[in-house]
């Protein structure tokens, strides 16, 4: 039977070391909501999600008071937009439509975000592709909820430049579009390489084509759990190290998939996958930068910042592998800038840069995430940051993705506020030298060879 | 499925297990396990209860038992037993 000390080290997970399920997403196939009229369409989707996803925030909080674990976010993923309204909308203007809708049915059925508005282009666009991309910056000006995606390239297919061009120039128009709220329209855009179909995380989650009809996936959380443990194991060699994370990183995976099961079964709708992420918050005692300052760095960017992260990543993993039946999404731990306190402070005091934050997505999930730029970025630079980090997940098989803020009106030395989860980060410098002539050239970048890895 | 861990932390003060075993018993709740431990000076009572027969639901009981802890100056808790099992045993 369960002792008092297993239930007080779980209670004290919960109470002091900010242990969540940080989301259950409901991801929905909305592909049988195509038709060649418009209304139709927007009046189909609105019913879908409105019917499949009422229960889902009541269920989502049920569960949080039986078990007494804290479930932070309900969403809901879908079909990307691109396909769905691909035979009905023939401009931009009506994507923004179905963005509104997906507002619409967000809000009905109370979820704080809901992802999809996406595209997936990775070796080419056809028309709907592309008129969704351009009605991104007015979709998300225009909507609260809703967030979108692009994947640009993949280890199978290469990289599509001239998507890369384009999503260089949408970055910033959708930070012109949301200007009066620091360019906060960004943060709800990622343009990812490699992009999963089973993500439960924002702002990057869609519900995949290969996917069944509906499906539940659940993302764990706490770094403040991992950091914690480490703390007693100061001094100790690396081995107890790993040791040590891999214990916890199975506890915490253990209750993100029992709360998996459950809401599966209460929802009766099949459960999907776990992403195994290290989510951090803003919030003190939930970050991922603590956890690596606590194997030993002074601070997070100095040399070894990328070892120990590798190694963070891999244990956790290697823990959380054994805990689920069922293991997805982007699993490994996330290093946004604004939403991780250890961060923001490390690039405060010059200790982080973008260029190491680049070499750390080598080896982690999922890419250079939430970090405020100078608005005055040229289009060509950011589409030349894209083309980088989606070059390091083509060549290494995995998912990478980037989430920069081009902060309009804003340069070095400023501080935007996104509020809440999404915290606040300093503006950082960005590589001065144009890359204009590279990303202008037009065409593909071609899949990498797969054999003679080196 | 039915058994729930029932947590008491906070000041020591007299009558705590009274007053939740009182509750309990008026519910129909047995008691299968209580142990105590005093950590860092603070009062840490866990209990494991059989709800099988419960009288009320268990959102009742968990709220009823949360008054109760208000009322004395502690916190109560009711978890379902499986978030303990799931994390502490494979």
């Amino acid at each position: 039977m369960i002792n008092i000390y297993e239930v007080n080290e779980t209670n004290k997970m919960i109470e002091q070391e900010n242990l969540d399920v940080r989301t259950i997403t409901m991801g929905i196939s909305l592909l049988d909501c195509a038709d060649s009229n418009l209304n139709t369409v927007n009046e189909k989707i609105y019913k879908k999600i409105t019917t499949l996803a009422k229960d889902l925030v009541s269920t989502g909080e049920a569960i949080s008071r039986d078990f007494g674990i804290p479930i932070v976010n309900k969403r809901i993923s879908v079909t990307p937009i691109a396909l769905v309204g691909a035979s009905s909308c023939k401009t931009p203007e009506d994507f923004a439509t179905i963005a509104k809708t997906l507002d619409k049915a967000a809000k009905e059925v109370g979820v704080n975000f809901i992802g999809g508005y996406s595209a997936l282009v990775n070796k080419g666009m056809t028309m709907a592709d592309k008129n969704l991309m351009l009605s991104i910056p007015q979709a998300l000006a225009g909507t609260e909820r809703v967030c979108s995606s692009v994947n640009v390239g993949s280890t199978k297919t290469g990289l599509d430049m001239d998507a890369i061009k384009l999503m260089g120039e949408i970055v910033k128009k959708t930070a012109e579009a949301t200007r009066d709220n620091d360019s906060l329209g960004c943060a709800k855009l990622v343009v990812f390489c490699n992009a999963p179909d089973d993500n439960p995380f924002m702002a990057g989650a869609f519900h995949g084509v290969t996917e069944t009809d509906a499906i539940i996936n659940v993302g764990v959380s706490g770094p403040g759990v991992v950091k914690t443990a480490l703390e007693k194991a100061r001094g100790e060699n690396f081995e107890v190290l790993c040791e040590t994370i891999k214990k916890i990183a199975f506890k915490i995976t253990r209750v993100g998939q029992l709360v998996a099961q459950e809401a599966s079964s209460r929802l009766n709708i099949p459960f999907g996958i776990i992403d195994l992420s290290l989510a951090p918050t803003p919030a003190i005692g939930d970050s991922v930068a603590e956890i690596l300052e606590e194997m030993g760095l002074e601070r997070v960017g100095a040399p070894g910042t990328t070892a120990a992260l590798a190694m963070l990543n891999d244990q956790v993993k290697k823990g959380g592998i054994m805990a689920s039946s069922y293991v997805g999404g982007l699993s490994g731990a996330f290093i946004p800038v604004s939403e991780d306190q250890g961060m923001i402070d490390a690039v405060s005091m010059g200790a982080l840069t973008l260029e190491k934050l680049e070499a750390m997505t080598c080896v982690c999930s999922v890419g250079l995430d939430m970090i405020a730029i100078p608005g005055d970025t040229p289009d060509t630079t950011i589409a030349g940051i894209i083309a980088d980090e989606a070059a390091i997940g083509m060549i290494n098989q995995k998912t990478t993705a980037v989430r920069v803020i081009p902060v309009i009106g804003k340069t070095v030395g400023d501080t935007v506020e996104f509020g809440g989860l999404l915290g606040h980060a300093p503006v950082m410098p960005v590589n001065r030298y144009s890359c204009e002539a590279f990303v202008t050239r037009g065409g593909r970048i071609p899949a990498p060879i797969h054999s003679f890895k080196n | 499925m039915s058994k729930v861990i029932i947590t008491v932390v906070g000041k020591d003060t007299v009558g705590i297990i009274a007053k939740v075993c009182t509750c309990l018993a008026e519910n129909h709740i047995n008691i299968l396990d209580i142990s105590q431990t005093i950590v860092q000076e603070y009062f840490n009572m866990m209990m494991i209860v059989d709800m099988q027969n419960a009288t009320s639901a268990f959102e009742e009981m968990s709220k009823s038992l949360d008054q109760i802890g208000r009322e004395m100056g502690v916190t109560v808790k009711c978890q379902r037993e499986e978030i303990f099992t799931k994390m502490h045993r494979i």
